[in-house]
């Protein structure tokens, strides 16, 4: 409860919560405000924002409206951010925990396999995994998770290697607990704050990897999404850069509200901090 | 001489690391649809499978897969990453060629983000929750939500269409023909834009470090120590809080090393640049897997060495480091 | 006191921003202090006593206020001085040395560099003659080759080297004034024991007026001229170090000193001759570093150890840090496992015992720990706490929760508190939640990890108390680990001392303490602060 209290006292937070239900809202209400595909033709190519009331956002070169393909790239955006950022962060954990709990060999093995991951550029290997499996919505977004995890399991590993040694965890011990005991019961509710607030730094990350991975046209091109759109507007950049800036100010707009709201969560969640 | 034995030590680690990853993405691109002698014939317009089956016996793609790696890691002891076949040349030529715009690049943003960074982050910790604070660190929040390929076109459209005074993209004037001071003046305006472009995430990603870190040695008791000396606070801040709270931020450089040099494939892309990662990206498209292959061993080679100068970097600034050894 | 006091507080106040736990750091303080004489301001954590060190360097936070009062030193009021000239006060007219060594040095530069620095900023003398000044400066502290400690790097010296680094920086320039916030607090006793009569003997030697804080009447008892006591920001009592130590006059002066352990041990009680705890020769060996197997260091953490407990007896296992006290302890309830040796508890050697049989065999024996709010978890409530172990042995969860709801009576707490979570509650509290923990499962021996060495020492004596009284009802049979002598000569039937990773002496408490035979023990025995008053005065424990 101290918490909600401290999160909404931080007018950055709020504005933050604010902006990000404002996307949430336009992913939900895309549907219902645009019953067409929104990747349809619907009038003529490259309308002018607020000149036709029909598309207060304009038209793309292909004719089909801006501002349908803006609310439904919401839907993309969060969709493939939630479900990339939880692939990430159960992989992280989990590899984590066990490495930061267990130490010695099993540790070695699996920062070994971590290391390797950081040391290959992420965007290098996302364009390898997309080549070799193709870019459906489903690929991009498990690539996309499989190439976030290993901050947060360096995270989350560094929590357990501080909190192992902690002397509750050794007072557990000594009570008879179970490895598995441990890890879950005692360790990991301590160890999960700073890791959540880090899920929104890897959300932020997965949204703007997909959107630069649609910029160069391999994301799946049958789903409106932002990056999409301001790769096709780069075609015609030098007079209609509308098409290209629309997408990019969602895209600014809805990692922002994702920043703030993890860093109100931050300040909220470990108060010490604030006071600095 | 012990910094460069303990930096040298954890370099030697990172062998197996670079054939960690190299074992991996080759396993991973057998499972990728077509092999090279595909693209290739696709190149020429077609074949017979007579003709694949002998392209296919040239290049060892008849074996099977655990020899074809022993032959690819065979090849790569002695520095030949195969032959390309869309370039017709070998991979290794085809990367050296494209290397020095990424690694001009790639310094240029890092310097760049990593002064920046600093000089804000100092300022803004120096006036903490005060207006200059608040400005760079909205700022801050407001650039790292930038995508990077849409800052770059925006500033195409501005600098380059609008107020003409940048190219809006490539390496160098390939009209005319230029030597020394000109040609070296010519490429640094072609870099401007798509340096800040690259570097625009880092710079905030460092000034948000730099003002925390900053924050966290302010607080240290070495820095009261100092202040009960009678220091005035410049003399505090320059001489036991900046080198101190350096410190996170040298880690930093060689943590993001991969992450931009990926930033980079995007960025060559906008700006039609001719380096590394344009050629990843192009290679994707043409499903030519050997270079892509290659330029996987060459980034990651690229990020090792990053880290090895960070880590005699770091010896050098906290000398708590090269005891440990 | 003859002389003109060198600083006088005249009624000081310090106001907390708000949303502290109390409004006021310190509430119209007013004392003096005259040039060579050394004034001990005593109090326990809370009492305002390090807020006062910092009001007097101008150095508390921006949101701390000074409300009121008057800080005349040199004739100036220091609460009106401009910060420039407040600049030139710090250092060169009062200078200050801190509670921890370890971190109050700058990790990136030498320590002559820093000391260096002090003329640097406050005088014009050239290169050569500051390297001079701190090489005569560190001989002055009797630092061991002040040549290499001047060009050595904070970490590469001990504990005790860095806070004479620190003096050697604070008297630099001959200040008139030296605050000393708990400087020897975080030293072992022996070298804390040095480190006093270094202070001691260079004030002497400068005339040098010392303000030294300290919350342990013992080291009153070997430093001070003066004493001024402290309790909630407000000075209760002040006096000369004879009239407050042997005859306080303030009830909690008074109760402070009675807390105090003396270090004479009390009667010895009857032993029983069944040992419930046997050890012999157990050995614990760390290896660090090293890359295949080169530059590789072998630390012995514990070499050889053998001792025994007697049922119902308590054996105190004493030394300094990195003893291997610790080690022993934690191999015993097998969360260290030992390279060698055995351990018999009740005729089971627990050396032998695999993972899933210590599990269940763990009820036996339990641990109390040394610091009580890191030893509970901050994510379940107190009686949550207390009923985990019954639970994970399978005692419904029901009938455990009832159960540590009475345990709670047992160490002193109220029942009901059972729902509040571990922060809600004082280190004292915490710390009878910890032993109510531990007694959950009913144990027949109590390993206790320093488990006073955090608190106060008016509450420590509650819970050494407690500990007492619950032996006796109980039955137990305790292993008590502790660096402090006092508290080992008041609970401990049985001694043995540690010294790096060996037991150099041990037998019954009153013999080691009133005759030690190894040298260590000796010297051991006469590091402990307060000579005569700490053998000899009232006590309450």
């Amino acid at each position: 409860m101290d918490a909600a209290k401290r999160y909404f006292r931080s007018p950055a937070a709020v504005i933050g919560l604010v902006l990000l239900l404002a996307v949430i809202a336009m992913a939900l209400s895309a549907g219902v405000l645009y019953p067409r595909d929104p990747l349809a033709l619907a009038g003529r190519p490259l309308v002018w924002p607020f000149t036709n009331p029909r598309f207060p956002l304009g038209t793309d070169n292909s004719g089909r409206d801006i501002a349908a393909q803006i609310f439904y790239g919401a839907r993309i955006s969060l969709l493939i951010g939630g479900v990339a950022t939880v692939i990430a962060v159960a992989i992280g954990t989990l590899i984590g925990a066990f490495a930061g709990y267990y130490g010695g060999w099993v540790d070695n093995i699996l920062m070994r396999i971590t290391e390797a991951f950081q040391t290959l550029p992420n965007f290098v290997l996302l364009l390898v995994l997309v080549a070799v499996f193709g870019s459906t919505l489903t690929t991009v977004t498990i690539a996309i998770g499989i190439v976030c995890w290993p901050a947060p399991a360096r995270l989350t590993r560094a929590e357990f290697l501080s909190l192992r040694n902690r002397e509750f965890v050794q007072a557990g011990r000594t009570l008879g607990m179970r490895d598995l005991q441990l890890i879950l019961g005692e360790i990991l509710p301590n160890a999960l704050p700073p890791v959540i607030v880090y899920a929104s730094v890897v959300m932020a990350l997965s949204i703007l990897l997909e959107s630069a991975l649609a910029f160069l046209r391999l994301s799946d091109p049958n789903v409106a999404s932002w990056g999409n759109l301001i790769g096709l507007g780069r075609d015609v950049l030098r007079v209609q850069w509308y098409v290209s800036a629309i997408p990019g100010i969602a895209i600014l707009v809805t990692v922002l509200a994702v920043s703030l709201v993890g860093q109100g969560l931050n300040d909220a969640l470990n108060p010490r901090l604030k006071s600095r | 001489m012990r910094i460069i034995g303990l930096a040298g030590r954890r370099l030697a680690a990172s062998i197996p690391t670079l054939f960690l990853i190299l074992i991996g993405v080759f396993l991973l691109l057998q499972l990728a649809p077509g092999d090279t002698v595909d693209a290739l014939m696709a190149q020429m317009g077609g074949g017979d499978a007579a003709t694949a089956r002998e392209l296919r016996k040239f290049y060892g793609l008849d074996l099977s897969i655990p020899a074809q790696l022993a032959n690819y890691l065979w090849h790569l002891v002695r520095l030949d990453l195969g032959f390309s076949s869309i370039y017709g040349k070998p991979v290794a030529t085809v990367i050296m060629e494209r290397l020095p715009p990424t690694i001009l690049l790639m310094t240029a943003s890092l310097s760049f983000a990593f002064f920046f960074g600093l000089v804000f982050g100092v300022i803004a910790s120096r006036a903490v929750n005060k207006w200059p604070d608040t400005l760079i660190s909205t700022l801050g929040l407001v650039f790292y939500a930038t995508p990077s390929f849409w800052f770059g076109l925006m500033a195409i459209v501005v600098f380059s269409i609008y107020l003409q005074w940048l190219p809006a993209g490539g390496f160098e004037d390939i009209g005319e023909v230029r030597t020394g001071i000109f040609r070296v003046i010519d490429i640094a305006r072609h870099l401007i834009l798509p340096t800040l472009t690259l570097g625009l995430i880092f710079l905030a990603i460092y000034l948000r470090i730099m003002r925390a870190s900053m924050l966290e040695v302010l607080n240290l008791d070495y820095v009261r120590t100092a202040r009960a000396k009678g220091l005035d606070e410049t003399r505090v801040v320059m001489g036991h809080v900046l080198r101190n709270a350096l410190l996170p931020m040298v880690t930093l450089i060689g943590l993001q090393a991969g992450t931009m040099l990926g930033g980079s494939v995007v960025v060559e892309s906008v700006f039609s640049l001719p380096g590394l990662g344009r050629l990843a990206y192009e290679s994707v498209i043409q499903r030519d897997l050997n270079t892509l292959l290659g330029i996987v061993f060459v980034s990651a080679l690229l990020v090792v060495v990053v880290n090895f100068v960070v880590d005699l970097l770091y010896a050098r600034l906290d000398p708590r480091i090269s005891a440990e050894g | 006191m003859s002389e003109q006091p060198i600083l006088s507080l005249e009624g000081l106040s310090v106001r907390l921003p708000r949303g502290a736990d109390r409004t006021h750091a310190l509430n119209g303080v007013s004392l003096s202090i005259a040039s060579n004489e050394i004034l001990c301001v005593v109090g326990e954590s809370g009492s305002g006593k390090s807020m006062m060190a910092n009001a007097i360097m101008r150095l508390v936070p921006g949101e701390v206020a000074i409300e009121a009062g008057r800080m005349m030193f040199d004739g100036r009021d220091l609460c009106t001085t401009d910060p420039a000239a407040m600049r030139e006060v710090r250092g060169a007219g009062i200078a200050m040395i801190f509670q921890e060594p370890m971190t109050a040095l700058n990790p990136l530069r030498t320590v002559g560099d820093q000391i260096a620095e002090m003329f640097r900023i406050h005088t014009d003398l050239s290169k050569a003659e500051i390297g001079e000044r701190v090489l005569s400066l560190l001989e002055d502290v009797r630092i061991p080759s002040p040549k290499t400690a001047a060009k050595a790097y904070p970490h590469e010296l001990s504990g005790g080297q860095r806070q004479r680094a620190m003096i050697a920086m604070a008297l630099a320039l001959d200040p008139k004034l030296l605050i000393a916030d708990e400087p020897t607090t975080a030293l072992d006793v022996t070298t804390q024991a040095q480190i006093l009569k270094l202070i001691r003997d260079l004030q002497q030697r400068k005339k040098t007026a010392v303000l030294f804080i300290t919350h342990d009447f013992g080291v009153v008892a070997e430093i001070a001229d003066r004493v001024v006591v402290m309790q909630h920001g407000k000075i209760v009592e002040q006096g000369t170090a004879d009239d407050v130590l042997n005859r306080p006059t303030h009830s909690y002066t008074k109760q402070l000193i009675a807390a105090v352990p003396p270090l004479t041990a009390p009667p010895p009680r009857p032993l029983s001759s069944d040992n419930i705890l046997t050890i012999t020769n157990v050995a614990k060996t760390y290896r660090t570093g090293g890359f295949l197997d080169r530059g590789a260091r072998v630390t012995a953490a514990v070499k050889d150890a053998s001792l025994t407990l007697p049922r119902g007896a308590t054996l105190g296992i004493v030394g300094e840090s990195g003893s291997g006290k610790s080690t022993l302890a934690r191999c015993i309830v097998r969360l260290i496992d030992p390279d060698n040796g055995a351990i018999l508890l009740d005729g089971k050697d627990w050396v032998k015992l695999k993972r899933a049989e210590i599990r269940r065999e763990t009820r036996h024996i339990q641990m109390v720990f040394q610091d009580p709010s890191a030893s509970l978890n901050p994510r379940r409530k107190a009686a949550e706490l207390v009923a985990q172990g019954p639970i994970v042995h399978g005692t419904p969860r029901a009938t455990a929760m009832t159960e540590a709801r009475e345990l709670f009576a047992l160490v002193g707490l109220d029942p009901s508190a059972g729902d509040r979570f571990p922060h809600e509650f004082s280190g004292g509290q915490r710390q009878r939640i910890g032993l109510a923990r531990a007694l959950a499962l009913k144990p027949d021996v109590l390993i206790a990890d320093e488990p006073v060495s955090a608190l106060d020492v008016s509450v420590q004596a509650q819970v050494l108390k407690l500990l007492g009284e619950l032996r006796e009802r109980l039955g137990l049979s305790i292993v008590f680990i502790t660096h402090d002598l006092r508290v080992a000569a008041q609970v401990c039937d049985l001694v043995a001392v540690m010294k790096d990773g060996e037991i150099v002496e041990h037998g019954l408490v009153a013999d080691v303490f009133s005759r030690p035979q190894h040298p260590y023990t000796q010297a051991l025995l006469a590091s402990v602060p307060g000579g005569a008053f700490a053998r000899e005065h009232q006590t309450a424990v």
